[in-house]
């Protein structure tokens, strides 16, 4: 299809048929809109017309000459665009435009008459070229209201072109707008029209949809069907319109006009969307018109002005196809009526040409919409077949995309071409691999997985850089739904992770780490091989955290070949191999900190793990105690000194890790992944409120959970993967997101414990009467959480959830914490006006969590569209420390589709602290209901 | 950080701007139609959707970046962000529609071509430098055969020589 022919598309159907062009009309008479411009165009450019050319070209000249304006810029339109194409830099052409612009200012500002329509006619020029013209605005206006038509035309189009349905100015042209549809000359009731159809706003729909309404019943068809398009822009904007226009719809469409008909179909469409009412209305009044409009179209004879690769006027087809659809869809009765036309239609179209293939798809996404009878639907499938064969792209992308909607009708029917489906993942053409690759996904099941799955991960060898991110989220996520068989999980696992472990996402690694934790007859098999995959592909990011994870929990196994599967081959590792992987990954330079800082736990358990290595360990753990990242460096000191100087401790400290709960983990990732929390703080696991890691040792400002009410509820149960919420511990959340599931650290610290120490164990290790995790994997976690845990949680727990929920003095909206940083709390409270439903006043105040004062704090937010938001002065731009009083601020929000959408708010803060700023940000979705 | 404290930076709005696109876009069939040259200037552009400049000009670029590239044999279909751009090589010139992802992608490249032989009707033998030169009767071609985002005329006779 793709035709890099000539610009010069000289089919068959264009030419011949069409008779030649009218006798060039007197200057005087008024042509429709496009001959005209044969007559006048503006600026007076007339190519192939070189006598009225030079004569206006002699008067324009004159006229310089007598500088009858001298602001006037001398160039002609045809001079101007001449000018800027002959500019070789980027410089010139400004200055070029530059010019120009001056000169049309000093026009306008001077009130030139003569040559506006000329200077608006420029400045569309320019403004195609991405200059500034809103000083142009206004010289639209002044041409619509002029008299004439040449005049009002090149107004209108600049209307169109330099303004948009936002701009206020827009007001100003209601009026002119309602006289030129009611002014007796067609044409410019049809520019007019023109213009409301390009740019209506909803003020502007109300005010002129009575005058739209009278002229859907005008006798000229040119001015009925623009005005039928006018009306589609009206609903649109005004959807409580619809009933008004559906009477006059239905009765367009018993006219003869195809332009009048096309129009009043998509008319009919929009109506069914705007109302339920409209819809019932046109079920019982429509359907037998456009029964007889289809098959009129498609019995019709061969018509040339219609006529597109031999089908007559396809656009009609497809267009009240699609209307049937509408209609038929959720009702037998209309379904059944339509069928027999539909299979008349989806036989008889030859599917030669394009335009042919058009209709037929079209005809089978009706099919598929309607309640159609079950041969038809046979029907549809097999054209659907036959367009996968078909050579040309299109063809096939289109019928991906159907079969995509067809799968759910019949499944079989699809299943039947899945080595077809599966050739297209791997086209050189990225349309049909996308849209075959959802295909492919949905057509996985429990008997096709594994042919399947390991046709996609062998392509993902050969793949697109590009392609290979969707290509791997389809992977891991085929790979978990259907992860009964864990070894062959763990398998294509691996494959994915040394293959592309740069475009996995956090969780899925996460997932990973969980079920090798519960997987014991498999955790040697799977530290053996991550640590081959390790040595083959370390620069895969993920792959090589969940190596040097395993490495360090499993490290014995590696080395000493424990739990051998039948099929698998002994490797020899030492234990100094084993350190020089983990090392070689820490001094990587592009291993980022979230690596490195899993790469010093495991040293640490090695060094238990290998007590002859401890030594050397040490060594290597103790190079970053210079690191300039914080995280590095405490655990760097913090490890050296368990290394050194807790040798009596360190054994148990380092066990390995309690089995994670997976059932838990499998929860929370889903909450995480619905809750639409914002990740502007890039939080990957949990968004919000984990339960906390409690204040240790090293004063971390406590962490406090976002006010997720629902969230915290779910949090009470107390083993949870622990995640902080300050922004800088973000990190942190990947290894606890794994490493603490069990939350018994804190409530089994030792008696002689430390600061360091304590630190230590709300990092991830098990505490000391967890015993060795071996045998029984589905031990329940539960069994092994000390009690005094549970009651500081909930503690924390309470009071959070009673301050946030606490009701205040309006009683329907409850306030909410927008915003929770470890710095830094924002609550909302609202309030609305009796009787103004939309709008809303939000009391937005501001608390320093920080033990330094901020200054210059400045609050801004971002909405939506549809909303409008105006922000008060805040209070005070000083927040006093420790939360010592706050500031507070007001905003307005006037919500424009009011219980369509709910609100939505981002937010940035931005503030000083000892001089140095600080840039904080989020979103809010959690606004309440009805808002 | 921020030099002015009550403008919000370009690429903290983007992500909304393009909200917008989305949802105020939703019934309108065609989203905006594009004529650009090979080196990416644009000749013509018509949007259907309300859009800033600024994106406006985002817009363009990228789809520009998404056709130009393109393998002749490849499909005349790319995904754009949510939407899908319809496109259609003329010699050195490219016509993009953005449609709905669920619109009928045969019957607007057949639309892109039915305007381009009108164009060539209108200009007979039509090149680039007519539609440089004459844009604004482009324009009023285009608007004489879409309307509002759909489609108003499929006969040439009617659109060519209206009696």
């Amino acid at each position: 299809m793709a035709s890099n022919s000539p610009f010069k598309p000289k089919s068959s159907r264009a030419s011949s048929q069409i008779p030649p062009p009218p006798p060039p009309p007197s200057a005087s008479q008024i042509r429709p809109a496009v001959v005209v411009l044969l007559v006048r165009p503006c600026g007076g450019e007339i190519p192939r017309r070189p006598a009225l050319d030079s004569v206006e070209r002699i008067v324009e000249d004159f006229a310089m000459d007598l500088a009858i304006n001298p602001f006037s810029s001398g160039t002609r339109l045809r001079d101007m665009i001449r000018a800027i194409r002959a500019c070789k830099t980027a410089a010139e052409e400004r200055a070029v435009v530059r010019r120009e612009c001056a000169a049309i200012r000093a026009a306008i500002s001077e009130g030139d008459q003569d040559y506006r329509h000329r200077n608006m006619a420029k400045l569309m020029f320019i403004h195609m070229l991405g200059y500034p013209t809103h000083f142009g605005q206004m010289e639209c206006l002044k041409l619509i209201a002029a008299a004439g038509f040449p005049e009002k035309r090149i107004g209108y189009l600049g209307l169109t072109l330099l303004l948009d349905e936002r701009q206020e100015v827009l007001m100003l042209v209601t009026n002119s707008l309602k006289q030129d549809l009611n002014h007796s000359n067609q044409f410019i009731v049809g520019l007019a029209l023109c213009a409301l159809g390009n740019i209506c706003s909803a003020e502007m729909a109300r005010d002129l949809a009575p005058e739209v309404e009278r002229l859907l019943q005008n006798r000229d068809p040119n001015t009925k069907k623009k005005a039928a398009l006018c009306s589609i822009r009206i609903v649109r904007k005004v959807p409580d319109l619809a009933e008004n226009f559906m009477s006059a719809a239905a009765s367009l469409l018993k006219e003869k006009h195809h332009g009048v008909l096309i129009s009043a179909v998509q008319l009919c469409m929009e109506l069914c969307k705007a109302s339920y009412e409209a819809l019932e209305y046109l079920r019982k009044n429509c359907l037998e018109g456009l029964v007889r409009i289809l098959r009129d179209v498609s019995n019709s004879s061969y018509a040339p002005e219609y006529d597109i690769g031999g089908i007559t006027d396809p656009f009609l087809h497809i267009r009240v196809l699609k209307l049937m659809r509408i209609l038929g869809q959720g009702d037998a009765d209309c379904s059944e009526y339509i069928n027999d036309i539909l299979a008349q239609v989806s036989t008889k179209t030859e599917s030669n040409k394009n335009a042919g293939n058009a209709i037929l798809y079209e005809c089978v996404e009706t099919i598929m919409g309607i309640e159609a009878t079950s041969g038809l639907r046979v029907l549809a499938i097999n054209i659907l077949g036959r367009f996968l064969s078909n050579r040309d792209n299109n063809i096939r992308y289109v019928a991906l995309n159907m079969l995509t909607k067809a799968i759910a009708v019949d499944t079989q029917a699809v299943q039947r071409h899945r080595a077809t489906i599966l050739e297209c993942v791997k086209d050189a053409d990225v349309s049909i691999r996308k849209r075959a690759l959802e295909l492919v996904y949905l057509l996985v099941n429990d008997t096709n997985v594994k042919p399947l799955t390991k046709e996609l991960v062998d392509y993902l060898e050969v793949s697109d850089q590009d392609f290979k991110e969707d290509l791997t989220a389809k992977i891991c996520s085929i790979v978990e739904k259907f992860s009964m068989d864990k070894l062959w999980y763990l398998d294509q696992m691996f494959r994915v992770l040394s293959l592309a472990g740069n475009y996995i996402k956090d969780d899925v690694w996460h997932a990973l780490i969980v079920l090798m934790s519960n997987a014991s007859e498999l955790q040697g098999y799977s530290v053996r091989s991550l640590y081959k995959a390790l040595q083959a592909s370390g620069e895969q990011e993920s792959l090589v955290r969940v190596a040097v994870w395993c490495i360090g929990e499993y490290g014995e196994m590696l080395v000493n070949n424990l739990s051998m599967l039948d099929m698998e081959e002994p490797i020899t590792v030492t234990e100094s191999d084993a350190v020089d992987a983990v090392e070689a990954t820490l001094q990587r330079y592009s291993a980022d900190v979230t690596t490195r800082a899993m790469c010093l736990v495991s040293l640490l358990k090695l060094s238990s793990r290998f007590p002859p290595t401890s030594e050397r360990i040490k060594d290597i753990v103790a190079q970053n105690k210079g690191n300039t990242v914080l995280e590095l460096q405490q655990r760097s000191i913090e490890f050296s000194s368990i290394i050194q100087r807790h040798q009596s401790i360190k054994s148990s400290l380092l066990e390995r890790m309690p089995v994670l709960d997976e059932a838990n983990y499998l929860v929370k990732r889903a909450a995480s992944t619905q809750a639409a929390v914002s990740s502007l703080n890039s939080a990957p696991a949990a968004t919000s409120g984990g339960p906390f890691k409690l204040p240790n040792g090293v004063a971390k400002p406590p962490p406090a959970p976002l006010a997720d009410l629902l969230d915290l509820s779910s949090d009470d149960a107390p083993v949870t993967t622990s995640s902080p919420t300050t922004a800088r511990n973000d990190f942190l959340q990947d290894l606890l997101g794994i490493g603490l599931t069990d939350s018994s650290p804190i409530g089994g610290a030792p008696s002689t414990s430390n600061d360091i120490l304590m630190d230590l164990l709300s990092i991830g290790s098990s505490p000391v009467q967890n015993g060795p995790p071996t045998s029984n994997s589905s031990l329940p976690a539960i069994e092994t959480k000390p009690v005094p845990v549970k009651p500081q949680v909930v503690d924390l727990l309470d009071g959070l959830s009673s301050s946030t929920s606490l009701p205040d003095e309006n009683a329907a909206y409850p306030t909410i914490t927008a915003f929770q940083s470890a710095t830094l709390r924002i609550t909302f409270s609202f309030k609305k006006q009796p009787g103004k439903p939309q709008e809303t006043t939000i009391n937005a105040s501001f608390t320093n969590l920080a033990t330094t004062t901020f200054t210059d704090f400045v609050f801004q937010a971002a909405v939506p569209k549809f909303i409008q938001l105006r922000l008060d002065p805040a209070s005070s731009s000083t927040l006093p420390a420790s939360g010592n009083g706050s500031v507070t601020q007001s905003l307005s929000v006037t919500n424009n589709q009011h219980g369509q959408k709910p609100l939505a708010m981002r937010i940035r803060m931005s503030y000083k602290v000892n001089g140095e700023d600080r840039l904080e940000q989020g979103q809010i979705s959690n606004f309440p209901a009805g808002l | 950080m921020v030099t002015n404290p009550h403008r919000l930076p370009q690429y903290f709005l983007d992500s909304f701007l393009f909200l917008t696109l989305v949802r105020s876009a939703s019934p309108v069939q065609i989203r905006f139609i594009l004529l650009q040259n090979r080196q990416g200037k644009t000749r013509l552009a018509r949007y259907y959707v309300p859009l800033e400049d600024s994106e406006k000009h985002k817009v363009e670029y990228e789809v520009h970046r998404l056709v130009v590239n393109r393998d002749p044999k490849f499909t005349n279909f790319v995904e754009f962000r949510t939407h899908k751009v319809i496109y259609r090589r003329y010699a050195g010139l490219f016509f993009s529609l953005c449609v709905d992802i669920t619109d009928n992608e045969l019957a607007y490249l057949e639309c892109i071509h039915l305007f381009v032989e009108i164009l060539d009707h209108f200009f007979s033998n039509v090149c680039e430098l007519d539609l440089v030169f004459n844009f604004h009767k482009v324009y009023l071609i285009l608007d004489e055969f879409i309307l509002a985002g759909e489609l108003q005329e499929t006969s040439k006779r009617v659109l060519l020589f209206p009696s």
